[in-house]
């Protein structure tokens, strides 16, 4: 066996309980490591499943990015007009059906149109500000979540009277409705409905679930006093990664503002971020603390061996040879505190994701994880880099002896 | 010139031949109080000599002894080995001449404490890499045996007497058939019967093996055997004799 493995591998040998203490400490740093990111990206990839879920990945509003100029701006683009009466416009996407029509012939995945109004729930004297959208019962499973949603009902249950809600599990809490109940619906501009509760959903978005109803497309428009109006077209994609791009062109073609998932929540996604380098920072100070272990441990060897070093040069060995040693010593320390510490991370995580969290409020679930091989890799990776730096400083100072200084000490 | 041919000059000297020539070697240890440890010291040394460096405590015997061996650096004057000037080289030649031509032996044996004596003795043969792991097992078999170790060859240090872990040391030296071998109090540390088995040891490796064995010793009784005793005070020489007394 080459000289510098043999002498690396019998200090590391001969050294069980150090060498333990040492690997102890880096398998810890692995397996935590590994745990935290399972832990922190499980409950971002949740979180952002939950929010995925919840909306379609890109909504087509009847908005404009910019206010659309008035006739007389448009008209005299170099005079200054004031005391203008703004021109009323009417609501809603122009041609719904041709665009919805250009759209699923290249968008990858579903679009259905909706119809968006705001409006107080009455019921049991209880009053309560609550979004109601008008869906296509047919189409909207293909665009949203909301057909798994339901707690009780079915989304087709909307065809089984007339005026027939579907409410928010919350907002149904908060007034007090159940399957069956009368509700009324007003809204701002008088409209006024009786409608039968006829279904409850949970999308486990709090602020969805108690601000939410789903009606029929056309009772949506009977509300919204405008028959035909469709001021919302939703867009589910293939790929809810590639939302933005598509949302993007969407609006280059349609001149509707279109607005994907991830910009519709860009402050929680930026959050993540944050949470993000949180986590590294801590994953990479829990590493640290594990490499001064290493350094320790080396520098102790390094420390003991010094009249070996010595005799070892003394006999012709070179600063380079005895350099490595240390150097792999601790790069041995790290490989087998890697691999300790994934088998600990593993163990870890499945130990956790069998941890059941009970709350009345939601279905009995357990903790998000992500078993990921970049976890693992990125977790053995600093091991081993730190576990090298760690060694290589004492492992320099070591080779640097000058035997003789030892030889005449111990003599 | 390369080591195979520094080795083939060595090996191919002749009695009387010089193989260690120090020139005007003083060593100066830098400090507040700069000490001088030798000083202008001029010395030959040739193939097959059994040479004593001896004087009182504080002498710089054993300084004189790692100048010769390369293990300290002269702050002036130089040292060449078989005739080679080694001033000017660098730590890595500086090694590979300790490796290949000069064989240590300290007072204390400095073995390797978690290594077999075997594996002790293979250590250097390991570091020169010129033979297959069988040949250097084999070969460091034979020493052992050579010295009346061979049922001891698997021990560690801590199993083996004082004379045997010696015994091993004088192995280790010799492990890449060194022409030259120095030894600091080779027999400092051990008993009167364990010494004269490790004086007549050397003194067989003179006689039968050709080589060159340069001691530092305060045994006078051991020195007077030997065929050259180099007398120092001072660090410098004060007498320099032939012969056995």
């Amino acid at each position: 066996m080459n000289l510098v493995i043999d002498i690396a591998l019998t200090h590391v040998r001969y050294r069980v309980r150090q060498t333990l203490v040492a690997v102890a400490g880096v398998a810890t740093g692995v397996g935590f490591s590994i745990v935290m990111a399972a832990l922190m990206e499980g409950s971002q990839a949740d979180f952002t499943r939950q929010l995925i879920d919840a909306l379609p990945h890109i909504t087509v509003t009847d908005e404009r990015r910019q206010a659309p100029l008035q006739p007389a701006e448009a008209i005299f683009d170099a005079v200054e007009i004031h005391g203008l009466t703004p021109e009323e416009r009417r609501r809603g996407i122009k041609n719904p059906m041709a665009i919805m029509a250009s759209l699923e012939a290249w968008v990858p995945g579903a679009v259905a149109p909706a119809t968006k109004t705001q409006a107080l729930i009455r019921y049991a004297s209880r009053d309560l500000a609550a979004s109601v959208q008008g869906i296509d019962p047919h189409r909207e499973p293909k665009v949203s979540m909301l057909a798994t949603q339901m707690r009780q009902g079915t989304l087709a249950s909307l065809y089984r009277a007339n005026n027939a809600i579907i409410l928010g599990t919350r907002l149904a809490e908060k007034i007090g409705a159940r399957i069956g109940s009368n509700i009324t619906v007003q809204t701002t501009d008088g409209a006024n409905l009786n409608a039968q509760v006829v279904g409850l959903f949970r999308s486990g978005v709090r602020s969805v679930d108690e601000s939410t109803a789903y009606v029929m497309l056309k009772t949506a428009q009977i509300l919204a006093k405008q028959t035909g109006l469709v001021n919302e077209i939703r867009v589910r994609v293939a790929d809810p990664m590639a939302a933005q791009s598509v949302a993007q062109r969407i609006e280059r073609e349609t001149g509707y503002k279109s607005v994907s998932w991830q910009e519709a929540h860009e402050d929680l996604l930026s959050a993540f971020v944050v949470r993000n380098i949180i986590m590294y920072t801590v994953v990479g100070a829990i590493l640290l603390v594990a490499s001064f272990g290493t350094y320790n441990i080396i520098s102790t060897i390094t420390h003991e061996k010094t009249r070996d070093i010595a005799i070892m040069k003394s006999l012709g060995l070179r600063e380079a040879a005895v350099r490595r040693i240390f150097v792999l010593e601790a790069l041995v320390i790290g490989v087998i505190g890697a691999l300790a510490g994934w088998l600990l991370g593993y163990a870890l995580t499945r130990a956790l994701g069998t941890i059941e969290i009970k709350n009345p409020m939601i279905d009995a679930t357990r903790l998000p994880l992500v078993y990921s091989m970049l976890h693992y890799g990125l977790a053995a990776l600093a091991a081993l880099g730190s576990s090298l730096i760690a060694g290589y400083f004492p492992a320099r100072k070591a080779s640097r002896v000058f035997p003789v200084d030892i030889i005449r000490g111990a003599t | 010139m390369t080591e195979a041919q520094v080795a083939d000059q060595v090996h191919g000297n002749g009695a009387g031949e010089p193989l260690i020539t120090a020139s005007r070697v003083t060593r100066i240890l830098p400090g507040v109080v700069p000490t001088t440890l030798v000083r202008d010291i001029d010395l030959t040394i040739g193939a097959r000599q059994y040479v004593a460096i001896t004087g009182p405590s504080g002498s710089g015997k054993s300084s004189l002894l790692y100048l010769l061996g390369l293990l300290d650096l002269p702050t002036e004057g130089e040292v060449r080995i078989s005739g080679r000037a080694t001033a000017h080289m660098s730590e890595a030649e500086r090694a590979q001449i300790r490796l290949s031509m000069l064989g240590f032996i300290f007072q204390f044996h400095f073995l390797l404490p978690e290594f077999s004596a075997l594996e002790n003795v293979t250590l250097p043969m390991k570091a020169l890499g010129e033979l297959t792991p069988e040949a250097m097992r084999e070969r460091g078999n034979t020493l052992l045996a050579s010295l009346g170790l061979a049922d001891h060859a698997l021990k560690r240090p801590d199993q083996l007497s004082g004379g045997q872990r010696q015994r091993v040391a004088v192995a280790r030296a010799l492990a890449n058939d060194p022409p030259v071998i120095l030894a600091d109090e080779p027999t400092g540390s051990l008993d009167s019967k364990s010494s004269e088995q490790v004086f007549q040891i050397l003194r067989d490796l003179v006689d039968q093996r050709g080589k060159t064995v340069v001691a530092v010793t305060h045994d006078l009784d051991m020195a007077r055997r030997m065929d050259r005793r180099i007398v120092l005070q001072d660090g410098s020489i004060v007498s320099d004799e032939s012969g056995k007394l």
